[in-house]
């Protein structure tokens, strides 16, 4: 093991264990519920400063005048936010499995169909190893290639503490803490989530994940994520894993703010696979995300793919707000709903600059009972001169007690606006299927080609080695669905 | 017996299409079904396949010792029968190469053959698509989206030559085809035709025969076969139509 390695391994068990006891709350568990108390007992546990603390308490005044968003054709009992547990860190302390075995076989046999390696399988359903050092010296061997850039790459928490300007200055910037009830919440009670900040001029030369992060595996229900692209800068990160995770925590709320300066681009590339009930409906995540990214500068683009198959409920806009002139946002989206799973999910498009552009791909895909909507808004405001949009929202329905939705808002206050908008619903089709098993496919073989090919369009947006698993696990996804 | 078809009959939607039918087909044999539209042809070539739409009343088939009717679809197509469709169908976003694939291995696993890896299945597929004189380019495109007529019928004769199947169905693969891409299609069948293997070809013109010689032509009308023989009864019918079968 080389000296940076073993100062990482250092820092990595200090920062597990230093949290010393606290005052007003149980040091080991505090109770559920939502108040002033568990902020600060969340800000004094990561040592935060005063003005952080003074951000998240007025956000938690901001949520408590402020009512859940209702318009999304999603129907769900009543959150009880004094029943949550807002700060269980690190997750899972007491009842990590103690090896594979005690892991539910289900799960293992998902992983092994996904291909990822038995350390990886401890590491991803929770098992206590105490220092992966593989994925250790990993880490740290990125994280010199990337401090040579003079690329930051850390937990928000260790950003606050290190890089208060940029923090200051662009958090909440995008998605201001009082946006609605969600940011609100996300904002007062985060606890962890990722820091980028890519120089001017310089491109990132790798993919950045949250899972090369050595923290990644305390990755809370309050994600909140912040990536800056300086002036003529890129990068691409990915957020999350293909493997299912299975998390007891019922409700996500996580905030993204993305921004990118002049002549910057960022790509983000999201697979989403929480557990999502099981087939009779019970259980399961609610996800109530909010991205998203701001192209600040002239000739600036934000580009979101994401692949939706998780979560009882999945709430999520990544938007793009296009100030910049000649700015471009993207949006690449699959939704596979299974069983009971609700997805209300798509985009906002704001073009405020000249000649900004917009593109939005959504493929749903609705099997089993569930629902999978489709929710755009696209507008043109005064001053966007000669904007473009184009949508393209396709839905496939696999059984027939399933729906597909398309709710579509288009709002123009310029008339050089050009919005092009394209739909389709479709049903599986029985000849297709006749086809593929005429050459010797299994029905769910043929089911999962057809689907696959379906979305194509928006997988193939995926960095390489991602959109390999992504074909694999929307595979999966489907499985138990036809016969 | 390689395929045995004993007093089948089939009726869809409270309509009988095959009625009594019998047919028997030998290793190394190819046999030409001719007969008018609605005669039943069609539903023969679907029934053999597998297709669900259709009620069984009577008889049986025996492929290769097995019951047909206890087989799927897929499980058909793994045994060696292949069915070359008169409309073959759009799938977008599947690329032939990982279809066929697929296909290949899933018959691979049934027949206990070791699987073929991908660089071997792409120069396989790569070298027959040149025998059958099918462009390379081609193979990069969705499986038959935005293909013409003729393209499609190519295609379903290099994925027959890929699978390489024991009995081999046509149905109408000569229709719309121009007389280029007749010969295209009859020619990659020729090359195929080992005395292993047999073929049924269904057709409604008797211009496929010039390129493709039967063993036994069988003339089916309303539902049943009412006469076989070798191909002077294509010259027949090429003279006079279906009408004195009827």
């Amino acid at each position: 093991m080389n000296s940076e390695t073993l100062n990482t391994l250092d820092t990595y068990s200090k920062n597990k264990y230093k949290y010393g006891f606290v005052t007003d709350i149980d040091n080991e568990k505090p109770k559920k519920g939502l108040n002033e108390d568990i902020i600060k007992f969340i800000s004094q546990k990561k040592n935060e400063p005063d003005w952080m603390l003074d951000w998240r308490l007025k956000a938690f005044s901001k949520w408590k005048k402020m009512k859940e968003p209702k318009w999304a054709n999603l129907s769900f009992p009543e959150i009880d936010y004094q029943d949550i547990y807002y700060y269980s860190a690190p997750k899972g302390f007491e009842k990590k499995p103690k090896d594979l075995s005690e892991v539910d076989p289900k799960l293992i046999e998902t992983y092994n169909k996904l291909g990822i390696p038995l350390e990886e399988q401890k590491v991803l359903a929770g098992v206590a190893v105490d220092v992966v050092f593989d994925s250790v010296s990993v880490a740290t061997t990125y994280k010199g290639e990337l401090e040579k850039l003079g690329i930051i790459f850390c937990s928000i928490g260790e950003a606050i503490q290190k890089h208060p300007d940029l923090i200051k200055k662009y958090l909440g910037s995008v998605i201001p803490p009082g946006d609605h009830s969600f940011s609100a919440l996300n904002s007062a009670v985060f606890t962890d989530g990722s820091f980028v900040y890519i120089p001017e001029g310089v491109k990132c030369p790798m993919e950045l994940s949250t899972y090369f992060r050595i923290n990644a595996e305390n990755t809370g229900q309050f994600e909140r994520t912040l990536i800056i692209a300086d002036k003529g800068s890129y990068v691409s990160y990915l957020e999350g894993c293909t493997a299912p995770k299975r998390d007891d925590n019922q409700l996500h709320a996580a905030n993204v703010e993305l921004i990118a300066l002049e002549d910057a681009e960022i790509k983000y590339s999201t697979v989403q696979n929480w557990y999502p009930g099981d087939e009779d409906g019970k259980g399961g995540i609610y996800n109530f995300v909010t991205k998203r990214g701001l192209c600040a500068g002239k000739n600036s683009k934000i580009s979101w793919t994401q692949v939706e198959t998780g979560s009882a409920i999945t709430w999520k806009y990544p938007s793009c707000i296009l100030k910049g002139d000649n700015s471009i946002g993207e949006f690449y989206s699959v939704a596979i709903t299974n069983n009971f799973q609700q997805a209300d999910t798509g985009t906002k498009m704001t073009h405020i600059g000249k000649n900004t552009k917009s593109k939005i791909i959504s493929k749903g895909i609705s099997l089993g009972r569930s629902q999978n909507t489709y929710r755009g808004e696209v507008s043109f405001l005064r001053k966007a001169e000669k904007a473009r949009n184009y949508t393209q929202c396709d839905s496939l329905l696999v059984g027939n007690q399933c729906g597909a939705h398309t709710v579509p808002y288009i709002d123009s206050k310029n008339n050089t606006a050009v919005i092009e908008h394209e739909a389709s619903t479709s049903k599986i089709n029985e000849d297709q299927l006749y086809y593929c098993r005429q050459r010797g496919l299994s029905h769910e073989e043929a089911v999962s080609l057809i689907v696959n090919g379906f979305c194509k369009q928006v997988l193939q947006e995926l960095p390489m080695e991602f959109a390999v698993e992504a074909q694999k696990l929307v595979s999966i996804s489907l499985e138990g669905s036809v016969g | 017996m390689f395929l045995e078809i004993k007093d089948l009959s089939v009726k869809i939607e409270n309509k009988n299409i095959l009625k009594s039918l019998n047919l028997n087909i030998n290793k190394g044999e190819v046999h030409a079904i001719m007969g008018p539209n609605g005669s039943g042809k069609s539903t023969l070539a679907n029934v053999l396949a597998g297709k669900e739409d259709y009620e069984i009343l009577n008889g049986r088939i025996n492929f290769k010792d097995n019951d047909l009717f206890d087989l799927n679809i897929e499980e058909r197509a793994q045994e060696g029968m292949f069915l070359a469709f008169q409309y073959p169908v759009e799938i977008p976003g599947v690329n032939i190469t990982p279809f066929l694939h697929s296909a290949i291995n899933s018959k691979r696993k049934r027949m206990n053959i070791e699987e073929i890896d991908n660089l071997s299945f792409a120069k396989l597929l790569k070298s027959k698509a040149s025998d059958l004189g099918i462009n390379i380019d081609m193979l990069k495109r969705s499986v038959n989206t935005g293909f013409s007529g003729g393209e499609k019928k190519r295609y379903e004769i290099l994925q027959m030559s890929i699978l390489n199947p024991d009995l081999a169905i046509l149905d109408e693969t000569d229709s719309g085809l121009d007389i280029d891409a007749l010969k295209i299609v009859t020619d990659g069948v020729n090359k195929l035709k080992t005395k292993d293997n047999s073929f049924l070809i269904i057709t409604h013109y008797q211009k496929l025969l010039d390129y493709i010689k039967p063993d036994y032509v069988h003339v089916m009308v309303n539902g049943s076969i009412v006469r076989s023989g070798g191909s002077e009864i294509a010259a027949e019918i090429d003279k006079d139509g279906f009408q004195k079968f009827q």
